[in-house]
């Protein structure tokens, strides 16, 4: 008896973190139906990106001069393309690529810049100074400019278009992260864990930087969408993504010669998908930062 | 400090700018894959004279010997010579120039006389279906890629209604250019009293220009709706009305002036965008500006254009960064007087 | 024949409130913020409301002038001014009202004021709405609004931007806007919070000098009795949203009837109170014995000096124009004895928190020497010191209670920080038993360390926050204005709870403050800054009730001293408290 006491008490805490967790995180969803779309969204998204391939009606590279141009109907939902490759498919393979690029490049631009302006934004000094110089550089150029260039100087590559688009996002990230801990650089908080004993770097990384988290989940959601349209816009005016790899950026190019004749469907759904993708991510940021904002729990 | 001298030290801080933009474009074109040299040698070169075109190109030098070149070239406004054309790209960029201008200053025109009022009346009108009109706005606005946004019009306004012209350029066959004063075709053929001409040319534009003033209207709008929410929880909107102080004086002298400081400062962010976004818009309507000049340079690896595109590009974008910043100065007391 | 039912007899009232409630929408519903609130101001009447946070007063202003913000509501109730219905009346009719006869003035004048506006333009633009001034009159009429709440020089002045002025002037830039129309009534929304006690006095004093001399009626509300009992004909007194006593302000004093009212009066200190006597009568133990201060020095300062440099600009340093830093700490020396508690007094800027942090070792200091125990704490620079044997021997309790807790660690983690850290304790069930200890020892309840910050009241986290600073057993304590954010019956408690635990430990303190009634509770010494330096030391009583220096003189006389609180015009017979002496 008095043990199984001892023993539910001493699960305790553990479980009750998990289902408090998990209580957090069916009230965030179940407040916002926003932020419940954008999460049902994004997993269907991710689903797609990695079953999308083993599902698809047709092969997306499979050409057929006979069906071209179709526009949509039973067999070929959105259609086929001027080489009468099936554009349903096409779509769906090529969520994950898409997803893949700005993934990647929004993943590298986020460590790299939360290092960054977090170290400038706790120590100052030289390195505040130089990091600052170079983030002003990069953005003193207009941004999708910058990327065209390095793609153009690095090489036609889709490595090259992620590391074009993760240093464009750097200074976003970086700056964000800069000011938020530089407000909290002299917060009670801190100045109380440097007297409980802390080196500087202990309460950079376990005290500042997940007080950083909500904006910074604000800030990754948004550019998640914008390095989406950037990579795509990339791809549209020829760069990177080389046919006849499925990819919505490039099939959009392609299907814009068709629009002035009318058929629509090829660049209308590759089109679509990237802004629904885009939207989703920009829906998301809300939901993230109500996720971990500790003010949020009751 | 007078305004004069604070715009003054402003141009002067933009200098350590236009190095960093030059030091970049300069380290582009050096991180280029093969050599350029045997590129304009063309498929039957030698050696030697590979060796030569190197020379003239003083690509054999250390670094710093040709960064040197490079600065004493952009000091005489050379910027090489265009693989695809033949012809200075200094010439190209600023025949093409224009276009460009025209399309942009119109459609941040555009977007801002939609968007700050719409922002305005959205803060103002909390939760009223402006502001339900404003946030769909803003959220359908930043997901819209816009060359597809384009593409779009063009099906519906083209192709479905009939009421645009066709995508192609400023101008249609049946209309001569007018003579160039400011390079923009509207004003031009205004200047000109051609009607007809500048009815055209304004038909050619309306489109492209939408669509990129679709693009920016969600950051304008958004920034304006904040800034003057804030505004209007702000401690010294209460005093005022506090103090009896009409609505509309309320509304445009204490909380709308304070309120265009972020949104000015934004613009910068939202003119970077444009600059970018001009492209795409050029390549879907077959803009003849510098954003098309570069798209073909990089189908054919035209470096010296794409350089040229990019450094241009940056150029642009400062200078339309010091517009801004003489803008805050004129509103903001504090700035003036910190200078 | 008081001066309050003359007034009733002969001026009906100005302002009379009727059965007042205010909602505000939440997320979770309606939440009722004032509730059947009753109140009249008679004519040339000063009316305090006074209460601690959360109790309405400030909404029952804004409800008064129809500016709640767009969550709250008027539900019920009446609103009768000079014969007109407020509560009913159509925005125009209210924006004629506003600024011409009932005015308002704000706490924190720098925010309330339109930062990219010259301060005479937004004099201006009152009197110009209200036809006080055409056009080509209202800059001289707004330069003499100007000159008429002292500002020095007022024509240059009618130029500048709010950020030029100080806070002080920034509030009669304020007052001068609420005036500038002679309405009939003046609401003054915790006019002095946040302003130096010195600035404070000047700024009644200026407000009580110009409603008088018009005959107008001032409603001011305020958290501080002591204010609103010395500058008040009658008070009223809300908890939670519903006035629970109004009286004279002197039959408030003496003969207190709601058991909230003698609360609040009792935690207000004053200066012939001890620091028992903040507590109401269940919570009233004896205080343990102190323990003896010994003659040896704890901590030994020697001509401290901090020099903050100006950031200069590239082009500043081109024409060779470096600014001289600023000196924050100008030369200061003082010690402070094993088990002795030693109050640092200043008005904001005079550099004690400063002195504070460098006796702390979280800022290095510029020159002068710190010994502790006889170590010299400046050999070890302030990034570095976290690993000295020092560090677990000095703590500090912090000023903003919210603040210095991390929004993401619960109590028990924040206490346990430095027992990890410090103390080198690994051992889970034996930091939170140890924990719980503390939690103990500050009153803490136990079920409350797994709450986050934003959980627990003001109260609970400063508990949190002394229970850290304790931990490690530290020989000296810096109390940096450890009650400045809280009301004053929590206050209260926390400064009782501090006097115990110094009692039982023989801890040393340094207590930083700006309000001398505080200091002498709870210290036996005091140091009074300005400017960087130390202009008058010496032991509490004798400091207090005989000070030299000039700048002490004029802090002690700032302090509002309501005629009718026990101790007024006593100093000479002061029972000071001097802490747990």
């Amino acid at each position: 008896m008095t043990d199984i006491t001892v023993n539910t008490l001493a699960a305790a805490p553990r479980s009750s973190a998990w289902s408090r967790g998990y209580a957090h995180f069916r009230y965030v969803m179940t407040s916002n139906p926003v932020t419940l779309l954008a999460f049902v969204m994004l997993a269907a998204m991710i689903l797609i990106a990695v079953f999308g391939p083993l599902l698809v009606p047709h092969d997306p590279l499979a050409t057929a001069a006979d069906k071209a141009l179709k526009p949509p109907s039973l067999q070929h939902w959105f259609g086929t393309d001027q080489l009468g490759r099936d554009v349903f498919s096409r779509v769906i393979v090529a969520t994950r690529l898409d997803l893949l690029i700005s993934v990647s490049a929004v993943a590298l631009s986020f460590f790299v810049g939360v290092a960054m302006g977090a170290c400038a934004g706790y120590w100052g000094g030289w390195f505040d100074k130089l990091s600052g110089r170079l983030l002003d550089t990069i953005m003193a150029f207009p941004l999708f400019v910058l990327a065209m260039g390095i793609v153009a100087a690095a090489g036609n590559t889709i490595q090259n278009i992620v590391i074009a688009t993760a240093i464009i996002n750097l200074p976003f990230y970086a700056r964000v992260a800069r000011a938020e801990v530089s407000i909290r650089r002299n917060a009670g908080f801190v100045q109380a864990a440097r007297l409980s004993g802390n080196t500087e770097l202990r309460i950079l990384i376990e005290k500042i930087l997940p007080n950083t988290l909500p904006p910074m989940m604000v800030q990754l959601s948004l550019n998640m969408g914008w390095a989406i349209l950037n990579a795509a816009g990339l791809s549209f005016i020829g760069l990177g993504v080389r046919p006849p790899t499925a990819e919505w950026g490039i099939m959009v190019a392609e299907g814009a010669n068709y629009i002035v004749s009318g058929e629509w469907w090829l660049a209308l759904f590759p089109g679509a998908a990237l802004m629904l993708a885009v939207f989703t991510f920009n829906l998301l940021g809300d939901g993230l930062r109500d996720l971990v904002d500790p003010q949020r729990r009751t | 400090m007078g305004h004069l001298s604070i715009i003054l030290a402003r141009v002067l801080q933009a200098a350590p700018t236009l190095f960093g933009i030059v030091v970049v474009t300069f380290l582009l074109t050096r991180a280029l894959p093969g050599d350029p040299a045997a590129y304009f040698a063309g498929a039957s070169a030698t050696p030697e004279s590979i060796a030569e075109i190197r020379a003239q190109l003083g690509t054999d030098q250390p670094l710093p010997v040709q960064f040197v070149r490079y600065l004493k070239d952009l000091a005489g406004g050379n910027l090489g010579q265009s693989v695809s054309t033949g012809q200075p790209v200094a010439d190209e960029l600023l025949r093409r120039l224009p276009a460009s201008l025209e399309l942009t200053l119109s459609a941040l025109l555009l977007s801002v006389s939609i968007a700050i009022p719409l922002g305005v009346l959205a803060a103002v009108r909390q939760d009223s279906w402006v502001d339900q009109l404003c946030r769909f706005v803003v959220t359908a606005g930043v997901s819209l890629p816009t060359f597809f946004t384009g593409l779009l019009l063009v099906y519906v306004f083209y192709f479905l209604l009939g009421w645009a012209p066709a995508p192609l350029g400023r101008l249609d066959m049946l209309h001569i250019t007018p003579p160039p004063v400011t390079g923009f075709l509207v004003i031009d053929s205004l200047i000109a009293r051609e009607w007809s001409t500048a009815w055209s040319a304004l038909k050619q534009l309306l489109l492209p220009s939408i669509t990129l003033a679709l693009f920016t209207l969600a950051p304008i709008a958004r920034m304006t709706r904040a800034a003057m929410l804030q505004a209007l929880a702000s401690e010294y909107l209460r005093t005022a009305r506090a103090a009896g102080l009409s609505s509309s004086r309320v509304l445009m002298v204490y909380a709308f002036r304070n309120a265009l400081l972020p949104v000015v400062t934004t613009l910068g962010m939202v003119f970077s965008f444009t600059l970018g976004a001009n492209v795409l818009v050029e390549k879907v309507f077959a803009w003849p500006g510098i954003g098309s000049f570069a798209i073909e340079a990089l189908v054919v690896s035209d470096y010296a254009a794409v350089q040229g595109f990019v450094l241009s590009m940056a150029v642009l974008f400062v200078l339309l960064n010091l517009v801004i910043d003489t803008l805050y100065t004129l509103i903001d007391p504090r700035v003036r007087i910190e200078g | 024949m008081s001066t309050h039912l003359h007034n009733q007899l002969h001026n009906p009232s100005l302002l009379a409130v009727r059965d007042l409630c205010v909602e505000f929408a939440t997320r979770k519903g309606p939440v009722t913020a004032v509730r059947a609130v009753n109140l009249q101001v008679a004519k040339g009447e000063t009316l305090g409301i006074v209460g601690e946070s959360g109790s309405g007063k400030s909404v029952t202003s804004y409800a008064v002038m129809r500016i709640l913000d767009r969550a709250g509501r008027i539900v019920s109730g009446g609103i009768e001014f000079g014969g007109m219905q407020l509560h009913g009346a159509d925005e125009a009719t209210m924006s004629d009202l506003r600024g011409r006869e009932i005015s308002m003035i704000f706490q924190n004048p720098r925010a309330a004021l339109n930062p990219i506006r010259p301060v005479g333009k937004q004099i201006e633009d009152v009197l110009i709405r209200h036809a006080q001034a055409t056009h080509d009159q209202a800059k001289a009429k707004a330069i003499e609004a100007l000159e008429k709440v002292r500002i020095r020089d007022a024509a240059k002045r009618y130029h500048a931007y709010p950020f030029e002025l100080s806070g002080g002037m920034c509030q009669r830039v304020v007052i001068a806007i609420a005036l500038a129309c002679r309405p009939q009534l003046l609401i003054a929304d915790e006019p002095t919070t946040g302003l130096d006690v010195t600035t404070q006095k000047a700024v009644m004093e200026l407000v009580r000098e110009l409603t008088r001399s018009e005959g107008m009626s001032t409603l001011l509300i305020t958290h501080d009795l002591g204010l609103a009992g010395e500058y008040c004909d009658r008070i009223v007194v809300m908890e939670k949203g519903e006035v629970v006593e109004q009286q004279d302000t002197k039959g408030l004093f003496t003969a207190p009837a709601h058991p909230y009212t003698r609360r609040l009066i009792r935690s207000t200190p004053h200066s012939a109170a001890t620091i028992r006597d903040l507590l109401p009568d269940d919570l009233r133990t004896p205080l343990p014995p102190a323990v003896a201060v010994s003659e040896e020095p704890l901590l030994e300062v020697k001509d401290l000096v901090k020099v903050f440099e100006a950031p200069s600009s590239f082009i500043q340093r081109l024409r060779g124009r470096r600014e001289s830093g600023y000196r924050a700490v100008d030369g200061i020396s003082f010690s402070i004895a094993r088990g002795e508690s030693v109050g640092l007094v200043g008005e904001s800027g005079c550099g004690k928190s400063t002195t504070s942090a460098m006796v702390m070792r979280l800022l290095d200091s510029s020159s002068g020497s710190i010994r502790f125990k006889g170590h010299e704490l400046t050999a070890v620079s302030a990034a570095q010191f976290a690993r000295t044997p020092q560090r677990r021997e000095l703590q500090m309790v912090f000023q903003d209670p919210h603040e210095s807790l991390n929004p993401r660690a619960t109590a028990a983690q924040s206490i346990a920080d430095p027992l990890r850290r410090l103390e080198g304790m690994t051992d889970g069930a034996a930091i939170r038993a140890r924990v719980e200890e503390l939690a103990a020892q500050v009153g803490l309840p136990l079920e409350l360390l797994d709450r986050l910050p934003h959980q627990l009241s003001g109260g609970q986290k400063a508990r949190v926050g002394i229970a850290r600073a304790i931990s490690t057993k530290p020989e000296l304590l810096i109390l940096d204005e450890p009650t400045a954010a809280l009301d004053v019956s929590v206050q209260a408690v926390v400064l009782n709870l501090l006097a115990d635990l110094k009692a039982q430990s023989g801890m040393s303190y340094l207590f930083v403050s700006h309000d001398l009634e505080v200091v002498r509770l709870l210290c036996d010494r005091v140091i009074v800054m300005r400017a960087g330096s130390i202009v008058e030391e010496g032991p509490t009583a004798q400091v207090l009730s005989n000070p030299q220096a000039e700048y002490t003189r004029e802090l002690l006389s700032a302090i509002p001293r309501p005629a009718h609180l026990p101790g007024h015009g006593a100093q000479a017979a002061l029972v000071v408290g001097a802490g747990a002496a």
